[in-house]
């Protein structure tokens, strides 16, 4: 007796969303006296007809998978993370530590170094809130935002002060050393008559996140510890008749969630800048909880989610250059998306819940 | 009377939320000046069918008559208008207000308050002489008992002049002696010419107050029958649509060793106000001990102390071992490996997780059995194919470990846990409330698992706030009441009667009339209860 089939929930909602909010951008394009259809043109060929193109937008993809994927796993124990943005900051901490420390003789070791310093640099930020939520009730929205600045201010400090080398005015760490450094899609699939994938900085995290995509798929329908955490987030009584520890659990969930978001530093920091700048993540962990929104905390859909919003960034970028359409209507754009598919979801999904029932009721 | 017209009638009554029919073209008559009582099991479509009567609902068919005349009711304020009552399961009174400001709140005359509440205090005196309803008009209703916060809401219906007066599962919040009460003041309001509609799932009510009895089954009105010329069992095949053992089969018990010892448990909630005040009690190897009493005087903390979802004080034994009480050994975890089987009160919020498919739930709480994990991962393939075994084992419909749980009626809702449950064999069943909202046909399977159970030598708890299911159930049966076991008696030696007393706080024969020993055990509870919390 489900309202509607599992496939409309998952792709017709998110695509009819889409479909509106590409409506109405559209709409809004024509407002200032462009042509839409040519506006669109532009982004797919900016994003999606050139192997460039792919690397920027396969880059973007990489940084929305991780933080969706660390927003996806705190809804399922109903919380909502929306400190993303301050756990990869510090993830990216952990990564600069770990790259510029440790003379490490080759770059598959510095990678193996570096995720566990993003992971558990990660993990850490977002401890505390989560302690403070399961012991003391704090609201985790509340604490992780402001987590947010802290991180920001706190990393603000340890560039300007500790890290920026001697002599130079740039408020970011010296450049990682050269065994860091991670192969580009450049490096990796160009041969010999053709170059591939030229000036863009996607890299080997890539592979990295679809890895994470399987494990956090693995993690929530495949281990006790997900079959808990999935519990508790739908019920915390029935968690506690079936003697789960809401508070171990939540504290868990969330160092999982920060351990992802802190990787996204693996692909801002060690494999696009390879230093430590301010602002690497460039609001990725607010995208975050749109892509999970849209891709139904379920790690196929995050993948599916950040792709697309990966396309915006690249495309709207390219808008940027080539048009008239001025930066801020690129992000108004992409807010339409968001508000669609993240938000307004319910507009999207009831009417389309009553037609399914009035199909069924015709059928019996 | 068939020259009278009827009070009410209701002609094809349709109503379809999403794809359930809850009414199905139903038609009824209610005669003036009778107790009409509309029976059937949860989700049968009773509520919907009132809901509609006092204008909550908009009806897709059909057409209501109040005294002859087609009426329309589009909202609550036209069927007062038409001399609709309606007395709700879920009292709505304001806790700080007088009894009197209750009754005068939203039928005030004039801008000025004190005009209508003089009138209100002069036509409450009248309704009390003419009906025995009896409130203190400037009692604060925080102040008296669920028996009395009843009254009031009747007496807000006669206030507003209703001449009809529906009652939805009102006994469900009262002791015995209450309920006899509150039957004694209906039997009067029909003597003085009212009309009521008494809805209930309990066939002794039907029996003992109803006048005319109309069925209900699956939004649908079955039957509509003279309470003299029906039975309680013809009335149960009716709701259920077969024949149903209304009695459990079972033997006298064989009690063996004590299973579960419990000396002085005492719990205090996070308000501050003490639920159990030193409860012991034991359950041996072969017998139900049955807890009996009204919601909310304990029972819930017992069960939640005893699977441990909440702490406390005292000594628990289970097998002579202690138990922890406290820390983080004392989690449902650990009780289950000490053999301690848990059917929760609240299957919805605790015993199952409905956005969960079958086959989750049948791991629940049992998670981390070897069986159901390989290595790091679980096993699921090993937990469905063992929920499939169960669910054809207790009959489960529709038999699909695939379905979420919502999904299910409430009946194999309750057979999914208490089959996960009873087929672990423990040592110790704590069962709470285990056929509320079930239909009879699972009512009957389920006793009889528990019955079995215990002819396996095993040690069951039982609380319920049915006393029907606790006499038919127990072997020994407990009474609670305000925190404390009031005593205890052998089931085949007691009676309603007797435990009803027990369920008010009354221990021995009181030297004043019964009624108002309960009334001043009410209120003192009530009392303290108030108190701590301020």
């Amino acid at each position: 007796m489900d309202r509607m089939p599992h496939w409309a929930d998952a792709v017709l909602v998110p695509l009819i969303s889409l479909l509106l909010a590409a409506i109405l951008s559209a709409l809004v394009i024509i407002g200032i006296g462009e042509d839409p259809i040519a506006a669109f043109k532009l982004m797919v060929d900016g994003a999606l007809m050139r192997s460039s193109g792919w690397g920027y937008t396969l880059y973007y993809a990489t940084n929305f998978i991780f933080t969706g994927l660390a927003v996806a796993v705190a809804f399922h124990a109903k919380m909502f993370n929306i400190g993303g943005e301050g756990q990869a900051m510090i993830g990216g901490l952990g990564v600069a530590l770990i790259c510029l420390f440790i003379p490490w003789p080759h770059w598959t070791l510095a990678l193996l170094g570096s995720t566990v310093g993003a992971a558990l640099f990660g993990a850490a930020w977002a401890y505390i809130p989560g302690y403070l939520q399961a012991r003391r009730g704090s609201h985790i929205v509340i604490t992780t935002i402001m987590f947010n600045f802290i991180a920001a201010a706190f990393l603000n400090y340890v560039l300007v002060n500790l890290l920026r080398p001697s002599g130079a005015m740039d408020p970011a760490s010296a450049r990682f050393p050269e065994s860091t450094h991670l192969p580009t899609f450049n490096e990796m699939f160009s041969t010999a008559e053709t170059a591939l994938f030229r000036g863009a900085p996607a890299n080997v995290t890539f592979f990295i996140a679809l890895l994470a995509c399987l494990a956090v798929w693995l993690l929530m329908w495949r281990t006790r510890l997900g079959y808990e955490i999935r519990a508790l987030g739908h019920s915390e009584s029935g968690a506690l008749y079936a003697g789960i520890s809401p508070v171990r659990i939540t504290i868990i969930t969330m160092l999982i969630s920060g351990a992802l978001a802190g990787l996204m530093a693996l692909n801002t920091t060690q494999g696009e800048s390879e230093r430590l700048i301010l602002n690497a993540t460039e609001g990725a962990g607010f995208i975050g909880i749109a892509v999970a929104l849209m891709g139904r905390s379920h790690p196929v859909g995050v993948l599916f989610a950040a792709l697309l919003f990966g396309f915006l960034y690249q495309g709207g970028a390219e808008l940027a250059l080539w048009t008239n359409i001025p930066r801020e209507l690129i992000i108004v754009i992409q807010a339409l998306v968001i508000l669609f598919t993240g938000a307004m979801d319910n507009m999207v999904r009831a009417p389309l819940e009553r037609m399914f029932l009035a199909l069924r009721r015709k059928e019996g | 009377m068939s020259d009278t017209e009827p009070a009410i009638e209701l002609r094809g009554i349709s109503k379809a939320f999403g794809p359930v029919q809850a009414n199905k073209d139903i038609s009824i008559k209610v005669m003036p000046g009778t107790i009409h009582g509309i029976i059937g099991e949860n989700g049968a479509g009773k509520s919907t069918l009132m809901s509609i009567l006092y204008g909550f609902y908009k009806a897709d068919a059909g057409e209501i008559f109040i005294g002859g005349t087609k009426t329309q009711i589009p909202d609550s304020q036209a069927a007062i208008a038409a001399g609709i009552g309606m007395v709700f399961q879920h009292f709505k009174l304001v806790e700080n207000f007088t009894v009197l400001e209750n009754v005068v709140l939203g039928a005030e005359e004039g801008n000025l308050l004190r005009p209508s509440l003089a009138k209100a205090r002069k036509l409450l005196k009248e309704l009390e002489e003419e009906y025995e309803l009896r409130v203190d008009p400037d009692a604060r209703i925080d102040e008296i008992g669920v028996g009395r916060q009843q009254r009031v809401e009747i007496l807000k219906a006669l206030y507003r002049r209703a001449d009809i007066l529906i009652l939805d599962e009102p006994t469900g919040v009262l002791t015995p002696t209450e309920a006899d009460q509150l039957f004694r003041i209906l039997s009067r309001l029909r003597d003085e010419g009212k009309t009521i509609i008494f809805i209930t799932h309990k066939l002794r009510e039907i029996m003992d107050i109803t006048d005319t009895v109309s069925v209900m089954r699956r939004g649908e009105m079955t039957a509509t029958v003279k309470t003299s010329e029906t039975s309680p069992t013809e009335l149960a095949e009716l709701m259920v649509g077969r024949k149903v053992l209304l009695r459990v089969d079972k033997q006298p018990a064989t009690p063996g060793d004590v299973v579960l010892d419990v000396e002085n448990l005492s719990v205090i909630n996070s308000q501050g106000v003490e639920r159990l005040r030193g409860v012991s009690l034991n359950v041996r190897a072969g017998e139900i001990l049955g807890i009996a009493g009204v919601a909310g005087n304990g029972q819930s903390e017992l069960l939640e102390v005893l699977g441990g979802m909440r702490e406390a004080t005292g000594r628990i034994t289970v097998n002579g071992e202690e138990i922890d009480l406290t820390g983080r050994h004392s989690d449902g975890q650990s009780r289950r490996e000490r053999g301690i089987a848990h059917v929760p009160e609240d299957r919805q919020r605790e015993g199952l997780i409905m956005e969960f498919h079958a086959w989750e739930n049948t791991a629940f709480g049992y998670h981390h059995d070897p069986e159901f994990n390989s290595g790091l991962l679980m096993n699921n393939a090993a937990i469905k194919e063992d929920t499939a075994r169960k669910m054809e084992k207790f009959d489960v419909r529709p038999p699909d470990p695939q379905l979420t749980a919502k999904n299910f009626s409430g009946g194999n809702q309750q057979k999914i846990v208490v089959a996960r449950e009873i087929e672990r064999s423990p040592d110790l069943l704590l069962v709470g409330q285990p056929t509320r909202g079930v239909d009879i046909g699972a009512i009957e399977f389920i006793h009889q698992q528990i019955v079995s159970l215990r002819d396996a030598g095993k040690a069951v708890l039982l609380v319920s706030v049915e006393l029907d299911e606790i006499l038919s159930l127990s072997d020994r049966v407990a009474v609670m009441f305000d925190g404390k076991i009031m005593g205890e008696r052998l089931a085949s030696e007691t009676d309603e009667k007797e435990l009803g007393l027990l369920m008010a706080g009354i221990t021995e024969a009181p030297d004043k009339p019964v009624e108002e020993a309960v009334e001043e055990q009410l209120q003192a509870r009530d009392a303290r209860k108030a108190q701590i919390h301020g």
